[in-house]
Protein backbone atom coordinates (compact mmCIF):
# COMPACT_ATOMS: atom_id res chain seq x y z
CA UNK A 1 0.00 0.00 0.00
CA UNK A 2 2.88 2.26 0.82
CA UNK A 3 4.38 1.40 -1.96
CA UNK A 4 1.89 1.98 -4.21
CA UNK A 5 1.25 5.78 -2.85
CA UNK A 6 5.19 6.10 -3.18
CA UNK A 7 4.51 5.33 -6.86
CA UNK A 8 1.57 7.43 -7.46
CA UNK A 9 3.08 10.69 -5.59
CA UNK A 10 5.97 10.52 -7.58
CA UNK A 11 4.49 9.49 -11.23
CA UNK A 12 2.24 13.15 -10.28
CA UNK A 13 5.08 14.88 -9.60
CA UNK A 14 7.36 13.98 -12.82
CA UNK A 15 4.12 14.25 -14.86
CA UNK A 16 3.18 17.87 -13.75
CA UNK A 17 6.68 18.61 -14.09
CA UNK A 18 7.04 17.23 -17.32
CA UNK A 19 3.89 19.58 -18.54
CA UNK A 20 5.02 22.90 -17.07
CA UNK A 21 8.56 22.47 -19.05
CA UNK A 22 6.39 21.86 -22.35
CA UNK A 23 4.11 24.81 -21.29
CA UNK A 24 6.98 27.06 -21.01
CA UNK A 25 8.71 25.35 -24.23
CA UNK A 26 5.57 26.22 -26.54
CA UNK A 27 5.62 29.39 -25.13
CA UNK A 28 9.39 29.91 -26.56
CA UNK A 29 8.63 27.90 -30.01
CA UNK A 30 4.94 29.78 -31.03
CA UNK A 31 4.97 32.00 -33.45
CA UNK A 32 2.58 34.56 -32.17
CA UNK A 33 0.99 36.04 -29.04
CA UNK A 34 -2.40 34.75 -29.70
CA UNK A 35 -1.00 31.04 -30.50
CA UNK A 36 1.47 31.74 -27.34
CA UNK A 37 -1.19 32.38 -24.85
CA UNK A 38 -2.77 28.61 -25.38
CA UNK A 39 0.88 26.78 -24.00
CA UNK A 40 0.72 28.15 -20.76
CA UNK A 41 -2.86 26.62 -19.81
CA UNK A 42 -1.18 23.51 -19.78
CA UNK A 43 1.36 24.35 -17.14
CA UNK A 44 -2.04 25.54 -15.13
CA UNK A 45 -4.11 22.78 -15.48
CA UNK A 46 -2.31 19.97 -15.42
CA UNK A 47 1.18 21.27 -14.47
CA UNK A 48 -0.15 22.90 -11.10
CA UNK A 49 -2.87 20.72 -10.76
CA UNK A 50 -0.89 17.46 -10.54
CA UNK A 51 1.54 19.01 -8.18
CA UNK A 52 -1.82 19.96 -5.78
CA UNK A 53 -2.60 16.00 -6.18
CA UNK A 54 0.53 15.05 -5.29
CA UNK A 55 0.76 17.22 -2.38
CA UNK A 56 -3.30 16.11 -1.13
CA UNK A 57 -2.09 12.35 -1.44
CA UNK A 58 1.22 12.68 0.34
CA UNK A 59 0.02 14.71 3.35
CA UNK A 60 -3.08 12.76 3.40
CA UNK A 61 -1.19 9.37 3.78
CA UNK A 62 2.32 9.83 4.83
CA UNK A 63 1.89 12.84 7.45
CA UNK A 64 -1.88 11.60 8.56
CA UNK A 65 -3.44 14.92 7.81
CA UNK A 66 -5.76 15.49 5.43
CA UNK A 67 -5.81 19.09 4.22
CA UNK A 68 -7.64 21.09 1.39
CA UNK A 69 -5.46 24.24 1.14
CA UNK A 70 -4.24 22.61 -2.40
CA UNK A 71 -8.01 22.07 -3.60
CA UNK A 72 -8.25 26.02 -2.74
CA UNK A 73 -5.33 27.30 -4.88
CA UNK A 74 -6.50 25.10 -8.18
CA UNK A 75 -9.79 26.38 -7.98
CA UNK A 76 -8.17 30.42 -7.54
CA UNK A 77 -6.31 29.06 -10.63
CA UNK A 78 -9.00 27.55 -12.61
CA UNK A 79 -11.12 30.46 -11.81
CA UNK A 80 -8.46 33.17 -12.76
CA UNK A 81 -6.59 31.55 -15.74
CA UNK A 82 -9.42 32.34 -18.36
CA UNK A 83 -9.84 35.77 -17.24
CA UNK A 84 -6.15 36.90 -17.45
CA UNK A 85 -6.26 35.14 -20.75
CA UNK A 86 -9.37 37.21 -22.08
CA UNK A 87 -7.75 40.14 -21.10
CA UNK A 88 -4.10 39.83 -22.56
CA UNK A 89 -6.23 38.91 -25.94
CA UNK A 90 -8.22 42.38 -25.60
CA UNK A 91 -5.12 44.10 -25.29
CA UNK A 92 -3.54 42.57 -28.24
CA UNK A 93 -6.33 43.30 -30.30
CA UNK A 94 -6.63 46.93 -29.74
CA UNK A 95 -2.25 47.18 -29.29
CA UNK A 96 -1.08 45.35 -32.29
CA UNK A 97 -4.45 44.33 -34.68
CA UNK A 98 -6.20 46.68 -37.30
CA UNK A 99 -10.25 46.12 -36.18
CA UNK A 100 -11.37 46.10 -40.36
CA UNK A 101 -7.66 43.76 -41.36
CA UNK A 102 -6.39 41.66 -39.30
CA UNK A 103 -9.72 40.61 -37.19
CA UNK A 104 -11.98 38.07 -39.21
CA UNK A 105 -15.37 39.60 -39.32
CA UNK A 106 -18.05 38.58 -37.09
CA UNK A 107 -21.65 38.91 -38.36
CA UNK A 108 -23.67 41.39 -39.05
CA UNK A 109 -23.05 43.30 -35.59
CA UNK A 110 -18.99 43.00 -35.31
CA UNK A 111 -16.83 42.02 -32.43
CA UNK A 112 -18.11 44.01 -29.01
CA UNK A 113 -14.97 44.89 -27.78
CA UNK A 114 -13.94 47.68 -30.95
CA UNK A 115 -16.21 50.41 -31.66
CA UNK A 116 -18.95 49.35 -34.97
CA UNK A 117 -16.82 50.48 -38.44
CA UNK A 118 -18.21 52.50 -40.67
CA UNK A 119 -20.49 50.48 -43.43
CA UNK A 120 -17.67 51.65 -45.93
CA UNK A 121 -14.74 50.54 -44.27
CA UNK A 122 -16.79 46.76 -44.06
CA UNK A 123 -17.58 46.58 -47.64
CA UNK A 124 -14.33 47.42 -48.53
CA UNK A 125 -12.85 44.46 -46.07
CA UNK A 126 -15.25 42.02 -47.57
CA UNK A 127 -14.27 43.01 -50.84
CA UNK A 128 -10.83 41.85 -49.99
CA UNK A 129 -11.41 39.19 -47.93
CA UNK A 130 -13.52 36.95 -50.21
CA UNK B 1 11.74 7.70 -4.95
CA UNK B 2 9.86 10.50 -4.16
CA UNK B 3 13.02 11.76 -3.38
CA UNK B 4 14.26 11.27 -7.21
CA UNK B 5 10.75 12.16 -8.71
CA UNK B 6 10.91 15.35 -6.47
CA UNK B 7 14.31 16.07 -7.31
CA UNK B 8 13.29 15.70 -11.33
CA UNK B 9 10.76 18.01 -10.65
CA UNK B 10 13.16 20.83 -9.29
CA UNK B 11 15.59 20.37 -12.16
CA UNK B 12 12.34 20.66 -14.89
CA UNK B 13 10.62 23.32 -13.33
CA UNK B 14 13.97 25.30 -13.00
CA UNK B 15 14.21 24.52 -16.81
CA UNK B 16 11.01 26.11 -17.44
CA UNK B 17 11.82 29.35 -15.20
CA UNK B 18 15.02 30.27 -17.16
CA UNK B 19 13.31 29.73 -20.96
CA UNK B 20 10.38 32.44 -18.76
CA UNK B 21 13.27 34.58 -18.46
CA UNK B 22 14.29 34.05 -21.60
CA UNK B 23 11.25 35.53 -23.23
CA UNK B 24 10.80 38.07 -20.92
CA UNK B 25 14.96 39.36 -21.49
CA UNK B 26 14.40 38.49 -25.55
CA UNK B 27 10.57 39.15 -26.49
CA UNK B 28 9.48 42.13 -28.37
CA UNK B 29 6.23 43.25 -27.22
CA UNK B 30 4.95 44.07 -23.63
CA UNK B 31 1.95 41.89 -23.83
CA UNK B 32 4.85 39.14 -24.45
CA UNK B 33 6.55 39.90 -21.38
CA UNK B 34 3.37 39.88 -19.08
CA UNK B 35 2.40 36.39 -20.20
CA UNK B 36 5.98 35.22 -19.54
CA UNK B 37 6.00 36.78 -16.42
CA UNK B 38 2.05 35.35 -16.05
CA UNK B 39 3.74 31.84 -16.42
CA UNK B 40 6.50 32.58 -14.35
CA UNK B 41 4.60 32.76 -11.53
CA UNK B 42 2.54 29.35 -11.91
CA UNK B 43 5.80 27.85 -12.67
CA UNK B 44 6.75 29.42 -8.90
CA UNK B 45 3.63 28.41 -7.45
CA UNK B 46 4.10 24.68 -8.75
CA UNK B 47 7.95 25.21 -7.55
CA UNK B 48 6.44 26.27 -4.03
CA UNK B 49 4.86 23.34 -3.52
CA UNK B 50 6.84 20.54 -4.23
CA UNK B 51 9.06 22.23 -1.95
CA UNK B 52 6.41 21.91 0.98
CA UNK B 53 6.49 18.14 0.00
CA UNK B 54 10.10 18.03 0.15
CA UNK B 55 9.90 19.42 3.65
CA UNK B 56 6.90 17.34 4.67
CA UNK B 57 5.63 20.50 5.91
CA UNK B 58 1.92 22.50 4.91
CA UNK B 59 3.82 25.93 6.37
CA UNK B 60 4.14 26.89 2.02
CA UNK B 61 0.54 26.37 1.08
CA UNK B 62 -0.20 29.91 2.44
CA UNK B 63 3.04 31.38 0.51
CA UNK B 64 1.56 29.43 -2.69
CA UNK B 65 -1.95 30.65 -2.52
CA UNK B 66 -0.91 34.22 -2.05
CA UNK B 67 1.28 34.03 -4.51
CA UNK B 68 -1.21 33.03 -7.04
CA UNK B 69 -3.20 35.91 -5.85
CA UNK B 70 -0.52 38.37 -5.89
CA UNK B 71 0.50 36.96 -9.90
CA UNK B 72 -3.46 37.67 -10.96
CA UNK B 73 -3.35 40.93 -9.82
CA UNK B 74 -0.46 41.68 -10.93
CA UNK B 75 -1.22 40.85 -14.77
CA UNK B 76 -4.39 41.85 -14.67
CA UNK B 77 -3.22 45.30 -13.54
CA UNK B 78 -0.39 45.00 -16.39
CA UNK B 79 -2.66 44.46 -19.00
CA UNK B 80 -5.32 47.71 -17.77
CA UNK B 81 -2.50 49.84 -17.75
CA UNK B 82 -1.34 48.88 -21.25
CA UNK B 83 -5.01 49.24 -22.81
CA UNK B 84 -6.21 52.29 -20.87
CA UNK B 85 -3.08 54.12 -19.35
CA UNK B 86 -4.24 53.82 -16.30
CA UNK B 87 -5.04 51.15 -13.79
CA UNK B 88 -8.37 52.33 -11.19
CA UNK B 89 -9.96 54.84 -13.63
Amino acid sequence: MTLFVEILVSVLIVVSALFLLVGSWGMIRMPDLMTRLHAPTKATTLGVGGALLASITYFSVFEGQFTAHELLISMFLFLTAPITAQFLAKAHMHRNLDPVRDVPRAGEHGWSTYEAPAPSEVADAGDRHH
Amino acid sequence: MIGYALTFGFGAISLALLMNLWCIFRRAGVLDRVLAVDTMVINVIALIILYGINESTPVYFEAALIFAMFGFVSTVAYCKFVLRGDIIE
